[in-house]
């Protein structure tokens, strides 16, 4: 299965290598959407995807490019072939949508997340937790005589990993900020 | 030239720029500016509609039956959340529309100040899309931006939103010019897919054309490519409800609608074919039933301007994205290029299949005893108007499907109908923006009495503006179509499906100072579609019809385009549990 890549405004754009299979797999999918740095531009894509049923496992939104108005969304999504491809063929359609790009199918990508973590806790469990955070890379934001706030960047994996062994340790509060995600090289 | 002026002025000076000749709209505080500047000019007509849900109604009508956008102006709160309705209507069935609504003053949004409404929050999911301008000086680019984006691609409603204050303040006006807009949706297909599709056409035994809507929105030359690959290649070809008059119906391809009401022939042909030919169709659940079994056999070839359309529903062997009129032309071209060849052999006998699933003739009825019969009276209607160059839109029910069934259409934006939203009360108004936009041409509503009565204010507005639309009332003192549905699904338990206490309709009509008209025996129909159409101005023409008639050929729900219920069949029982679930 080739990509769909909509860009608004190119004739030399084609769907005649479209041929998505239509399994019942659940795919996950990161997508990237360059979109006009409008008022409402966001409510618009989170509406499709209510609207429709789809499913939005992380999305990330900031301008990237303050001369040209443009804001890039990352959305993490997940579905069967035939909805993702849905799902990029209908974020193409928004009129303030310039370009979709589906980083899972167009090459290698890099994908980041950064996360905060308040580990509440005394005795050993302080020091294991500490010890932990060092393993992972996680640097220490805030701390009182009970709490530490971690901060940690990486793949979403790894933030899953990290909250799972926090969690006996005196986990009380995540923040997570979603995925962003580029595509590798050239 | 750039020059400076009130935004209100700028509304009126965009619209003239843009060629508008008609707008449709009811005022309020929120657009006051605006229709101070409509009182002072003379080249837009404004039409006052009763509602504004009648405004947007007729604005499609206006514009289905001119291939241009129509315009609306209301106000802001419940001038803008009466238009909803008609901009769901409108974004379902791909008609540009032009919509102005008026927002309270800049400074007052968020206040729940009085008739404030987030508009653009509420009409974000039916709109291609809206602005809220806040700025005088964006006004006029965005004004004409408008009319790019509700006409090119795929056309849709578009929306604008424009606060009082912003509509005082004076700008700079920018006059239209190329659009600049990075919105452009390629028209060319890819000529590999083109070719790929020729050749399928070249050696296909069993091909049929399943044309659509698109082929309207893509203007009249589409349909002339259309009917010139018809008859070139000799291929069947069949229509969606939104489709007809893309080919005439006289032609001798033509197998009538498709779908769930569609003619036997023409859903027979899609379920043997092995080659479907989909020009400017979304393939609509009325069309398709259970996608599981629809069109077994085939190869698909899809030609559509919008990517969502492909493969959304059902998985394409030949996705084609493009409008009609330009990939019809290429392919004609490679077509004739490459020796016009088709399997002439093959294709002989696919018509004498053909040929004897028409001989079942899903269409024949009897008219006797001395209760008119809706197939007659529509028959009947057609036979007396064929030699016009008539107008027909329609409400919702099942009038609208004997409509399609049994008036015949020669040419595109003859039919206006609501297809996609299937909206009560859409033909009404509709067929007052139609008469806005042809005068002198012959306009008939075809109407369910419920679905008529559900926007019969705009009787007002055929009196004021002299316009002699037709409303041809199929009255059968029923929700009929939802009666239908209860007959064969709910035990012929008619719950809440009939229409008690209904105005005299010849009274109405001249409540109004229009003429009606009653008729409930088929002897005197001639005569009384006779005295309709001579008589010049509005008529409301009440039809007393069969009250339990069912609108068949149907495929019932849960069903294949194989298994058709045909007139005369029992209908109970028919729908299974699964079946039952699908609307
Ligand atoms: C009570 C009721 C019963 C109904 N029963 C039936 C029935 O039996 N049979 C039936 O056919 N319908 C029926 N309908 C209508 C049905 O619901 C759909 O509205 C209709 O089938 C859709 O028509 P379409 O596929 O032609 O698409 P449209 O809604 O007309 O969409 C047009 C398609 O063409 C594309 N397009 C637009 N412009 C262009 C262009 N320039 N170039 C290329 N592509 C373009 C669009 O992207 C879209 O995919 C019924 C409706 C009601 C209310
Ligand atoms: C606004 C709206 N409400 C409800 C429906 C559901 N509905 C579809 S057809 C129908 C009955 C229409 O009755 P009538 O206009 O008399 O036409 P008939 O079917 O009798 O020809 C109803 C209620 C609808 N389509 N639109």
């Amino acid at each position: 299965m080739s990509p769909l890549k909509i860009k608004k405004g190119s004739t030399s754009h084609s769907a005649y290598n479209l041929r998505p299979n239509f399994s019942d797999v659940i795919e996950r999918h990161t997508l990237a959407v360059l979109v006009e740095n409008e008022p409402g531009v966001l409510a618009r894509v989170i509406g499709l995807f209510s609207g429709r049923g789809y499913n939005i496992d992380s999305l990330t939104v900031a301008e990237v490019d303050h001369t040209g108005h443009l804001s890039r969304i990352t959305i993490v999504t997940s579905g069967t072939p035939q909805v993702i491809e849905q799902i990029k063929a209908q974020l193409g359609r928004i009129v303030p949508v310039h370009e979709v790009h589906d980083l899972t199918v167009e090459g290698p990508s890099v994908e980041r997340e950064l996360a905060m973590f308040k580990v509440t806790g005394t005795g050993d469990k302080r020091v294991e937790a500490l010890r932990l955070a060092d393993i992972f890379r996680a640097n220490v934001v805030d701390s009182t005589l009970e709490t530490f706030v971690f901060e940690i960047t990486g793949a979403p994996d790894k933030i899953d990993a990290f909250a799972e062994l926090m969690r006996p340790l005196g986990l009380t509060d995540v923040a997570r900020t979603g995925v962003a995600a580029l595509p590798r090289g050239n | 030239m750039t020059r400076k002026m009130t935004g209100a002025k700028m509304i009126v000076q965009a619209l003239i720029d843009q060629g508008v000749d008609t707008i449709f709209g009811y005022p309020g505080g929120a657009v006051l500016p605006i229709y101070d500047e409509v009182f002072q000019q003379n080249s837009i007509k404004h039409v006052l509609v009763r509602h504004e849900q009648g405004a947007v109604h007729a604005a499609e009508g206006y514009a289905r039956s001119t291939g241009k956008p129509g315009v609306v102006l209301v106000t802001s709160g419940p001038g803008a959340t009466n238009a909803v309705t008609g901009l769901t209507d409108a974004l379902m069935d791909s008609i540009p529309l032009v919509v102005l609504t008026g927002q309270v003053p800049t400074f007052m949004i968020g206040s729940d100040a009085f008739q404030e409404a987030d508009t653009v929050g509420i009409t974000r999911p039916c709109t291609k899309h809206n602005w809220l301008v806040k700025e005088t000086d964006k006004l006029s680019g965005v004004l004409h931006e408008a009319f790019h984006v509700a006409t090119s691609g795929r056309p849709g409603p578009v929306l604008i939103d424009i606060p009082k204050d912003v509509q005082f303040a004076t700008g700079t006006y920018t006059p239209k010019k190329p659009s600049v807009s990075h919105y452009q949706p390629p028209v060319k297909g890819d000529m590999n897919a083109i070719t790929e599709l020729v050749e399928a056409i070249e050696t296909a035994k069993r091909p049929v054309f399943y044309t659509g809507g698109g082929v309207i929105n893509s203007g009249p030359a589409a349909s002339q490519l259309l009917r010139e690959l018809v008859e070139a290649t000799g291929f069947p070809i069949t229509s969606t409800l939104m489709g007809l008059g893309c080919y005439p119906a006289s032609g001798d391809k033509w197998l009538g609608m498709l779908g769930m009401h569609g003619l036997y022939q023409a859903n027979m042909a899609m379920h043997d074919c092995d080659l479907m030919i989909n020009v400017g169709a979304r393939f609509d659940d009325r069309i398709t039933g259970v996608v599981d079994m629809f069109s077994p056999k085939s190869k698909k070839a899809h030609i559509d301007i919008d990517p969502s359309s492909i493969n959304k529903i059902i998985r394409v062997d030949i996705p084609i994205i493009g409008d009609v009129g330009h990939v019809l032309e290429d392919l004609l071209k490679v077509w004739k290029s490459r020796g016009r060849k088709t399997n002439s052999e093959a294709m002989a006998k696919w018509w004498k299949k053909i040929d004897a699933w028409r001989s079942i003739d899903c269409l024949k009825f009897e008219q006797k005893g001395k209760i008119i019969k809706p197939q007659y009276a529509l028959s009947r209607l057609e036979a007396l108007t064929k030699k016009y160059d008539r107008y027909i839109c329609t409400e919702v029910g099942q009038h609208q499907m004997w409509a399609a069934q049994y008036l015949d259409f020669e040419a595109p934006n003859r039919w206006m109908t609501s297809g996609g939203l299937g909206t009560m009360g859409y033909g009404f108004p509709a067929s007052i923006g139609v008469q806005m936009a042809h005068p002198d041409a012959l306009v008939i509503n075809v109407a369910g009495e419920a679905s008529w009565l559900m926007n019969m204010q705009e009787m007002g507005t055929a009196m004021q503006y002299g316009l002699p639309v037709k409303q041809f009332i199929l009255n059968n003192e029923r929700l009929g179509m939802v009666r239908q549905w209860q007959e064969l699904l709910h035990g012929e338990r008619y719950s809440q499906s009939w229409s008690e206490s209904l105005p005299d309709f010849v009274k109405l009509a001249e409540a109004f100072g229009a003429k009606g008209i009653l008729c409930s025996d088929p002897d005197d129909l001639d005569d009384a579609i006779m005295e309709m159409l001579t008589y010049d101005g509005p008529v409301i023409f009440d039809c007393l019809v069969e009250k339990h008639e069912n609108c068949f050929p149907m495929i019932p729900s849960g069903k294949a385009h194989n298994d058709m219920m045909l007139a005369g069949v029992d209908t109970q029982g028919v729908i299974d549990a699964k079946g039952s679930v699908l609307v």
